[in-house]
């Protein structure tokens, strides 16, 4: 009953001043309409950023680090004496997985891994003609390779398949395949630090939008890249893993290095600099929609508290013919919070219509990077935390302003 | 006759800008159906002590009772509560809610106390104009009133809860002759009925009109007599 009452002198206060309420209403939508446009389009660009490093990098990479501190027998026999070692070459470990395949097997059929491609890396000189550029070479199980990273959408042209029928196949990064001037079809020359030698023919090449990868490095097939490395079949050097759920792979790589004793390294420590970047311009997202709303909160107050004097008069007749000071309370607070809600609402209005202008602004990124327009994603959530963003602000500008009027004395007033 | 009203020893000071008593051991008791009329030069204390009656002033010395309930002391929701269903106020000037029309404002203490349902409070803020003689401008907004229109509108405010007592700081002040006259005659009209009226004025005639004047000067009772009526 009394909330009907504060709400039908609140509504008619609003109503008396149009212009006033509006303006205090802009405020808030600007703000809110700021911070979901500002938010849509930074989680877009983490995404986008953090997609792009996820495809092209396993969550979980398990590789034996070749350790090469040794202390020298000396050293071993006699600790902390005076011992002198000249020139000591580190032990010829290799950087092999033992039983690799096995252990491969054995992750994919654990619960929530997505897939498993064991392979093996190693850097390699690519030669045409003249031409002479460094680079690294993966032999891989290209049906496996494809399951993790979605190689068929990321193929430039040529054909996965072919690598399968072809095992001198090579399917190369789409930079490195220009800087050498090759293209499908066309035979380069592979120099493993071993020495082993091998001419393979390009049958595809693929873009990440990554410069590292698409810059260096090309797929073989596993055998063929065993073989130059004079290595027998079940040589592997690494396991990369892709999990269903990303988060998932931080514990289970600890999982993994506790049970096979061998270095796992997870995305989120690899692409510590991506995540930090997130972290920063999250950060600035909400330092500055958080500065939007606190000036449109000032606004708030000041309007609110214009009003509270500009209606002192019937604040003192309302108290006079005996509303309680929560009612007044209530009446002023009211009218803030019609103030946060409809100019927030409006402000969601305005930030979604925003994000979608943005979301469809062509960019052009050089062809490089595999994207069209501008990223931005559409998360109700987000929408949800900025109307309650706003209605906070405008409770707490309105508060104080309404607690004074409660506190108004009406013989002061009415005493003229 | 039983008292409905009860004024005992009343301290008032002011102290701003220096220490000043307004209101000097004040002491009086009201009937229940009085017409009781204030009277004094200005400044002698006597829309302050009305002001102390209203329960919006709730500094001084001494104690008020009234309905039987003592206000002495007790909390601002307490008192808001028993002005709105005890008290009906006509301030010096006319005091509307300038947004609403002449019968929202009437309505709302009604509203406010929420006895009967809306419609049945609308009927009877409609009475009650009809009975001061603004029903016909019941729709208009206040602020497009004349000072006189409004006050009798502010009459018809206080009326609305029926309250035990009524209370007016120069209730008929911006009144014509004829105004006045009809106003006097509901508050008499009223105090047959058992209402209590307290009146504060400078018009000689309204309070030899009354049944009984209490005349201020300096913030003490001088002289409270009974009129002789007609």
């Amino acid at each position: 009953m009394d909330i009907r009452i504060a709400s039908q002198i609140a509504r008619t206060h609003l109503l008396a001043k149009k212009r006033q309420t509006l303006v205090a209403m802009l405020g808030v939508t600007f703000g809110i309409a700021m911070f979901i446009t500002m938010i849509s389009f930074m989680q877009g660009v983490n995404q986008f950023l953090e997609d792009s490093a996820l495809d092209a990098s396993p969550h979980i990479r398990m590789y034996n680090e070749v350790n090469t501190q040794r202390p020298g027998l000396i050293e071993q026999l006699n600790p902390g004496k005076f011992n002198v070692i000249y020139h000591q070459k580190p032990k010829d470990e290799q950087s092999r997985i033992k039983n690799g395949m096995t252990i491969a097997e054995r992750i994919e059929r654990a619960p929530g891994v997505l897939g498993v491609s064991p392979q093996v890396a190693t850097q390699a000189f690519y030669n045409n003609g003249p031409i002479q550029i460094s680079g690294t070479i993966s032999g891989v199980d290209i049906d496996r390779e494809n399951r993790l990273y979605k190689l068929t959408t990321r193929l430039k042209s040529g054909n996965l398949n072919t690598l399968k029928t072809n095992p001198d196949g090579l399917i190369m990064g789409s930079v490195l395949a220009e800087k050498l001037n090759v293209r499908v079809g066309d035979k380069v020359t592979v120099t493993t630090p071993k020495g082993g030698i091998r001419t393979l023919r390009v049958v595809g090449t693929f873009g990440f939008g990554i410069g590292t990868v698409d810059n260096t490095k090309s797929f073989g097939n596993l055998s063929t890249v065993q073989e130059m490395l004079q290595r027998d079949p079940s040589y592997i050097t690494d396991i990369h893993i892709k999990m269903f759920d990303p988060l998932q792979a931080i514990p289970f790589g600890k999982q993994l290095r506790a049970m096979y004793g061998y270095y796992t390294e997870d995305w989120a420590k690899a692409n510590t600099a991506i995540l930090a970047g997130e972290k920063i311009r999250n950060m600035l997202t909400y330092v500055v929609s958080i500065t939007l709303l606190v000036v449109a909160g000032f606004g708030i107050y000041n309007i609110m508290n214009m009003t509270v004097i500009n209606k002192i008069k019937d604040i003192a007749i309302l108290k006079a013919t005996g509303f309680e000071g929560r009612d007044i309370i209530a009446i002023f607070l009211l009218q803030a919070i019609f103030i946060g809600f409809t100019g927030g609402l409006l402000g969601l209005g305005i930030g979604f219509g925003l994000s979608y202008l943005l979301s469809i602004t062509p960019f052009d990124a050089g062809g490089f990077i595999s994207i069209k327009t501008f990223p931005v994603i559409f998360e109700p959530k987000y929408y949800i935390m900025g109307l309650l963003f706003g209605v906070v602000t405008t409770v707490l500008a309105g508060y104080f302003p309404s607690k004074k009027a409660s506190q108004v004395d009406p013989v002061s007033i009415l005493r003229g | 006759m039983s008292i409905v009203l009860s004024a005992q020893h009343l301290n008032k000071y002011f102290y701003d800008p220096d220490k000043f008593q307004v209101l000097t051991d004040v002491s009086f008791n009201v009937q229940k159906g009085e017409f009781l009329s204030i009277v004094g030069k200005s400044g002698c204390g006597k829309s302050t002590l009305l002001y102390l009656l209203s329960t919006m002033d709730t500094e001084y010395e001494g104690q008020i009772e009234m309905a039987g309930t003592k206000l002495t002391g007790r909390g601002q929701d307490f008192l808001a509560h028993f002005r709105n269903e005890h008290l009906g106020f006509v301030f010096q000037f006319h005091f509307l809610l300038p947004e609403f029309s002449a019968l929202q404002n009437v309505m709302l203490p009604g509203l406010k106390l929420g006895k009967y349902p809306e419609k049945e409070i609308e009927e009877r803020a409609m009475e009650k104009l009809r009975l001061i003689g603004m029903d016909t401008y019941a729709r208009k907004p206040a602020s497009k009133l004349s000072g006189g229109q409004q006050q009798r509108v502010a009459i018809a405010r206080a009326l609305i809860n029926d309250p035990t007592i009524i209370m007016g700081d120069e209730p008929t002040g911006n009144l014509d002759r004829a105004n006045t006259e009809n106003v006097f005659d509901i508050f008499r009209d009223l105090a047959s009925k058992g209402q209590t009226i307290i009146a504060v004025t400078h018009d000689p005639d309204f309070a030899a009109g009354t049944n009984r004047t209490i005349e201020m000067s300096d913030g003490l009772i001088i002289g409270n007599h009974e009129n002789k009526i007609q």
